[in-house]
């Protein structure tokens, strides 16, 4: 079979606002069975076979990037890495001239990750190739925020009406972003929670509610999701110190035990155990942190297949064989 | 001797004048020799007739803030293509930003700019000294020998001035030669960073925002230096409503202040940054439709006296990038006087006589300049144009070498038929 015809998400993958409910429960739909694939003995499936795939870095992410390369790698694809950590534009490429040399290379799909806000679609209007946005700027994840989306629904068993927290440095994250949208999206009940100078300014116009303390926020949830807290925001002058930070905004077994009743923890990683997350937290029982990240491939291999034109009523078939 | 030109049956609007009939204008010797009296010129043939029935005939704009980018990006723009854009626009004179390569901070490269305007031969071209020194903020350019030469204001724009002290002695040593301070308000610290207006737009597009504050702190600081020095400050390109509020605070105390507003943010609000379009990025921001609504209104009611472009030509590819590594501004000559008309004339915010006022009179008063005038005996700048007559802008008819426009594409009212600068035809639209 060949591909981009009718393809149910349309070209790209650049973010979760985009979307509509249908297709976001469509990818999570597919990556069911994809999940099984990781627990075989031989992990790979022809599906994607004779596809040409570029995982373009231009920021460090080792997780991401592995998870993206395992997806394609399981689907048979072939993958090229290009990681340049912004380096190519300080040699003088500009992300135009990736995009033409991509271009001219044939390639079929993209997988980018950038620095800037925006990158991944200035990406998808210049070339033809699918594009898979693995982070640009303080933008989008939606990667990641689809298999948070994918984890919640295996442990609650829906969306619709469940509560989940934002927690931390909600200005500078695509991650927090990716999930508004998609749980929104899905009709959960969102909330964040951190210090006001790391929450934007007009949080309030995007309908979510917003706790000033962490345990209000707590006894709130079903699910807290707590962010990475980037080390620099301390000397950027946004929090006074990492200390003062785990003191009012840290997610301790003590405040924990507090709640009324057990709340679900997730995180994207990596961690910053003693500050955004106590260590007995991210390996306590409520913790499915290492879901999501096996939850991650899942996922992944299921916009890979959808973008690329696969069936969305085939993908169990994919399984075994090719779609392509 | 240049010939005589006669503007046969237009509808003359002269706000300096308070003066809006239909009749004729005949210029000679690079003078307006006479206004509104029908004249016979009978088998002449040293005199060009046009015929202007059905459109305006008024004092020629002048724009007091536009980037020229000569010396040092003359692959971008240079002096003798910006006086060509400004023509085509209808503007007669126009200001030069300082911020050029090497600075214009000093007499030498002031006479360089009159020097290559006059060689162009199209709209004037008036230079705009640095405040400071290579514009580092440090130490005073030296003002009086740039007046010498022939700078009509001082600037730093480009960048705000970030040291008060510097501004208040800006403010203090230019009462000395009547010229006005002009700055760009953007309080450093606050605006760090930032790509775009700080709001429910930049929250979704994560990028980084500008508040408006950061422009309303520098707005006030300024007013109260003019205050206490008694100097002229002229506030660039403002565009949030709180700013309106403080420059109407500054003027009822009776401050020497003036302010300009862009036709850019008369009409688009940050909602053009959607889909990261590098040509909607600028400095300041597009802010919201509120902002948008308040300085229409205050452009109505007199508190923001002139509409200047902040015409920035870039090179298509420096705009070609991430948005936030993206060069700030857009070109603007060749469209501010069809915005103007579209958004504010078209709408009844304005009519024609104040827009006139707001792009030649009041520009001319506040910078003491020749022209904003029809008045019998002076300077012979005159732009013709029809107020009814739509257009499609086509970035790639522009004289300027600036394509980044984010009107590329729209249908516009308002076309300029003729430009004539000392009674010399610099452009006429071919019909
Ligand atoms: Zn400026
Ligand atoms: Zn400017």
């Amino acid at each position: 079979m060949s591909g981009h015809a009718a393809a149910p998400l349309g070209k790209d993958l650049l973010g979760l606002e985009p979307l509509t409910s249908e297709q976001i429960t469509l990818i999570l739909d597919t990556a069911e069975p994809f999940k099984e694939i990781s627990e075989r003995v031989i992990k790979k499936v022809p599906t994607l076979r004779g596809a040409t795939i570029v995982n373009l870095f231009f920021e460090a992410s080792t997780r991401t990037r592995i998870s993206f390369e395992f997806a394609e790698k399981r689907l048979s694809a072939d993958t090229v890495n290009v990681a340049s950590t912004g380096s190519s534009v300080q040699k003088g490429e500009t992300l135009v001239d990736t995009a033409r040399n991509l271009e001219a290379m044939r390639i079929d799909m993209v997988v980018i990750r950038h620095g800037a806000s925006g990158a991944a679609q200035f990406l998808a209007d210049r070339i033809e190739s699918n594009v898979i946005n693995a982070g640009d700027g303080m933008h989008e994840h939606p990667t990641q925020g689809l298999l948070d989306l994918l984890t919640l629904r295996d442990h609650f068993k829906r969306i619709a009406g469940i509560k989940v927290c934002i927690v931390g440095d909600v200005l500078h994250s695509r991650v927090a972003r990716s999930n508004i949208w998609g749980l929104k999206k899905l009709g959960a009940h969102v909330a964040v929670c951190g210090p006001r100078s790391l929450l934007p300014n007009a949080i309030d116009e995007l309908d979510v509610e917003v706790f000033e303390r962490i345990e209000d926020a707590i006894d709130w949830a079903d699910a807290l999701n707590i962010l990475r807290l980037q080390l620099e925001r301390m000397q950027a002058g946004y929090i006074p110190s990492l200390r003062e930070y785990n003191r009012v905004f840290g997610v301790s077994r003590e405040r924990l035990e507090r709640a009324s009743r057990d709340v679900l923890i997730l995180h994207p990683g990596p961690m910053n155990r003693g500050v955004e997350i106590d260590s007995d937290v991210a390996d306590g029982p409520f913790s499915v942190i290492l879901d999501q990240v096996t939850n991650g491939v899942a996922v992944r291999m299921a916009v890979l297949y959808l973008l690329s034109g696969g069936k969305p009523e085939l993908a169990e078939a994919a399984k075994g064989g090719g779609s392509r | 001797m240049s010939r005589a030109l006669l503007l046969r049956g237009g509808r003359i609007v002269d706000p300096s004048q308070r003066l809006d009939v239909i009749g004729d204008v005949y210029i000679a010797n690079e003078k307006i020799e006479s206004l509104g009296e029908a004249v016979d010129v009978g088998s002449r043939d040293d005199v060009d007739v046009i015929d202007c029935a059905g459109r305006v005939v008024s004092p020629g704009f002048i724009d007091v803030h536009c980037h020229l980018r000569e010396p040092g990006r003359e692959d971008v723009e240079t002096i003798a293509t910006g006086a060509r854009a400004a023509a085509a626009g209808g503007f007669t004179a126009v200001c030069a930003m300082p911020n050029t390569d090497p600075v214009t901070d000093n007499q030498a490269a002031v006479g360089f700019i009159i020097r290559q305007a006059a060689r162009a031969g199209a709209s004037r071209v008036y230079p705009i000294g640095a405040i400071s020194l290579g514009q580092r903020g440090e130490s005073l350019a030296e003002f009086g020998e740039m007046v010498g030469a022939g700078a009509v204001a001082v600037s730093d724009d480009g960048k705000p001035v970030a040291s008060a002290h510097l501004m208040r002695t800006a403010l203090e040593y230019a009462r000395t030669f009547g010229i006005p301070v002009a700055d760009h308000c953007e309080e450093p610290t606050l605006a760090v960073g930032g790509a775009m207006n700080e709001g429910i737009v930049s929250a979704r597009l994560g990028l980084k925002g500008v508040p408006n504050e950061a422009e309303e702190i520098m707005a006030i600081r300024d007013i109260l230096l003019a205050r206490r020095t008694g100097g002229h400050v002229h506030l660039c390109h403002m565009s949030t409503r709180g700013s309106v509020e403080l420059i109407r605070w500054g003027k009822e105390r009776g401050v020497n202040v003036t302010a300009e507003v862009c036709p850019h943010h008369l009409s688009l609000t940050e909602e053009s940054v959607e889909g990261y379009d590098t040509n909607a990025k600028m400095n300041p921001p597009l802010r919201s439709a509120a902002d948008v609504e308040a300085l229409q209104q205050s452009v109505r009611d007199g508190t923001i006296d002139v509409i200047a472009t902040d015409h920035a030509p870039h090179h298509y590819d420096e705009k070609e990038r991430e948005f936030a590594d993206a060069p700030n501004g857009i070109v603007g000559l060749e469209t501010a006087f069809a915005v103007n008309v579209t958004w504010l004339v078209a709408r009844g915010v304005i009519d024609v006589a104040m827009l006139v006022e707001k792009m030649s009179c009041a520009p001319a008063r506040i910078f003491r300049l020749p022209g904003g005038t029809l008045r019998r005996g002076t300077v012979a700048d005159v732009t013709v144009f029809d107020p009814d007559a739509d257009w499609t802008v086509d970035p790639a008819r522009f004289r300027s070498k600036g394509r980044n426009t984010p009107y590329a594409g729209q249908r516009l009212n308002g076309r300029v038929h003729l430009t004539a600068v000392d009674g010399r035809v610099i452009y006429r639209l071919e019909e």
